[in-house]
């Protein structure tokens, strides 16, 4: 197993900004902060990253969702770049950390700074700035079928996909609920969290319905925040002064269609066949896991990779789930230790990867997860999601 | 649906004109390979079946079956409605063809998983917009 290439490459530094409801700077300000903090993090000074990736790229600054290029925090930090590139159209939001694992094995670069800001917070104070279809407006793109339709909003593509989930399922409401309050239980012992009050099964069950089934507290919480991750040559790591956390396996196909109408299997979306590429890039198994950081930009996408990563069978998230104790930080599957973006905040899966190397790192303090031996989590698995996009991938320490 | 807010519309290509301009005439039209009749959706001019490049724009029946379905609650923009129903249709003809469409003429919480529905078209500006209501408002009984 040890020729994939990407057990080559580790994470040796993460750097987050302040995350807000409506940050008092702006989307770049928050990028250096959390690129400077992840350098520094690392051991590294800003003349050794020679690669940078993100996820999507520019080109989405008056809503929010990609406020920051690749070219201005390159030019922002004065970086001498061998290697560089945006992903809008890979594997999910991991794609970025993907191309660098890729370019790190090529030999263009050995260390690359892997960047995601939001600024939908403010953008959204501003203007109907989320819409993906406006009235009077021709649409192209990949939502283009949808257009007609009122689809003013990804949650009206994700209920529909979750509403199929529900009825081949039967999962009850109260038992969706516990992927929101087990966020928010976790959320109040992260204090860069934004959401923190804990919430009930009956808050829940009160808050407003935004699309059948989906009710307000499964929808991530829009914020302003950039997260920064330096992804390096494992042989670059070891001198670094963080544990050696190096890439186990990651899934990253595309099996399916590729369409948010058309895609082959609505109530599991496109995470069966990313999560098999995993599986078989490792000889670790689902039961190595000590804790995941699994992708709630909806709660329906945490509840299929709990199916989709093989810790319970397709269907059986609401047996396994139950009451939320599995789940929690003392569970048997420790999930979201952050708050997740139902409550930590959408940071669109680079969240996800900070935190899981913070637990991995042993820093969580509060929220500290034990792992199955006691000694601390070894293995990290984090997942993305969204229709016809998945990917994932297993972080690995000694 | 006419107290609504102006649809969004699709911008067209060559591909697209076909399906979103027939319904002027009111038929709902599909893209069929010449040689294999797999139904090709979106429309590509490319059978995946069997790699003909020979295609054509069939007249489907119109029928189909809710795949699934929400029933949306929040108002996103003044002038929208509190309640629609947003649908994925998979046509009578083939499973693996689905439509994004509302689901019109009845009320919102009485759609179903597999409901049988039948397309009813909507203009708006040049466009012909295939929306589905149930099966059964077409019966003679109920023709308006």
């Amino acid at each position: 197993m040890s020729s994939y290439p990407e057990k080559q490459t580790a994470i040796t530094g993460i750097g987050q900004s302040q995350i807000s409801r409506g940050a008092d700077k702006s989307a770049l300000g928050l990028t250096i902060d959390a690129a400077m903090q992840a350098i520094e993090n690392a051991g590294l000074k800003r003349s050794d990253i020679d690669g940078m990736a993100c996820w999507p790229g520019g080109g989405g600054e008056a809503n929010g969702f990609a406020p920051v290029s690749i070219p201005a925090l390159q030019d922002a930090l004065r970086l001498k770049l061998n290697w560089y590139s945006n992903a809008s159209e890979t594997s999910g939001q991991f794609g970025a950390l993907f191309n660098a694992i890729g370019a790190i094995a090529a030999g263009l670069a050995r260390h690359v700074i892997v960047f995601r800001t939001m600024y939908e917070a403010t953008a959204r104070k501003t203007s109907f700035a989320n819409a993906l279809n406006k009235p009077g407006e021709r649409v192209y793109g990949i939502f283009n079928w949808y257009a007609p339709y009122h689809v003013y909003a990804a949650s009206l593509q994700q209920a529909l996909f979750f509403n199929q989930y529900v009825h081949r399922s039967g999962i009850r409401p109260e038992q969706i609920a516990q992927i929101a309050i087990n966020g928010r239980r976790n959320a109040a012992l992260n204090p860069a969290a934004v959401y923190r009050t804990p919430i009930t099964v009956d808050d829940y069950l009160a808050a407003p319905i935004i699309a059948t089934p989906l009710r307000l507290f499964d929808c991530d919480v829009p914020i302003d925040g950039a997260t920064a991750i330096i992804l390096s040559h494992r042989d670059a790591a070891r001198d670094g002064p963080n544990p050696l956390t190096w890439i186990e396996a990651v899934g990253s196909s595309m099996r399916y269609r590729n369409n948010w109408v058309q895609l082959d299997a609505l109530s599991t979306q496109a995470q069966p066949e990313v999560a098999r590429m995993m599986w078989n890039r490792t000889d670790l198994t689902v039961k190595d896991i000590d804790v995941a950081e699994l992708y709630d930009g909806f709660s329906f996408h945490t509840l299929n990779w709990l199916e989709n990563l093989g810790v319970c069978g397709l269907y059986e998230a609401k047996d396994f789930i139950a009451d939320g104790k599995a789940i929690a930080l003392d569970g048997e599957f420790p999930i979201n230790t952050n708050g997740g973006a139902l409550s930590a905040g959408r940071m669109h899966a680079y969240g996800q990867v900070h935190e899981a190397c913070v637990q991995l790192w042993g820093q969580g303090g509060a929220r500290q997860v034990k792992g199955k031996g006691g000694q601390g989590p070894k293995v990290a698995a984090l997942t993305t999601a969204g229709g016809p996009l998945a990917g994932c991938f297993l972080l690995a320490r000694d | 649906m006419s107290e609504f807010p102006a649809r969004p519309l699709p911008a067209l290509t060559e591909d697209t004109a076909p399906f979103w301009t027939a319904g002027e005439r009111g038929e709902l039209l599909i893209q069929q390979c010449d040689h294999c009749r797999y139904y090709i959706h979106p429309p590509t001019g490319f059978c995946p079946q069997c790699e003909s490049r020979e295609t054509h724009f069939q007249p489907v029946s119109g029928r189909g079956f809710v795949e699934t379905f929400t029933v949306n609650h929040k108002q996103w923009m003044p002038g929208l409605p509190e309640r629609y129903v947003l649908a994925l249709v998979r046509i009578a003809e083939q499973d693996d063809v689905r439509l994004a469409t509302n689901i019109v003429g009845c009320d919102p919480d009485a759609v179903t998983f597999d409901m049988p529905v039948r397309v009813r078209f909507e203009q708006a500006e040049d466009l012909w917009i295939p929306l589905f209501a149930p099966e059964e408002v077409f019966a003679p009984e109920n023709a308006a």
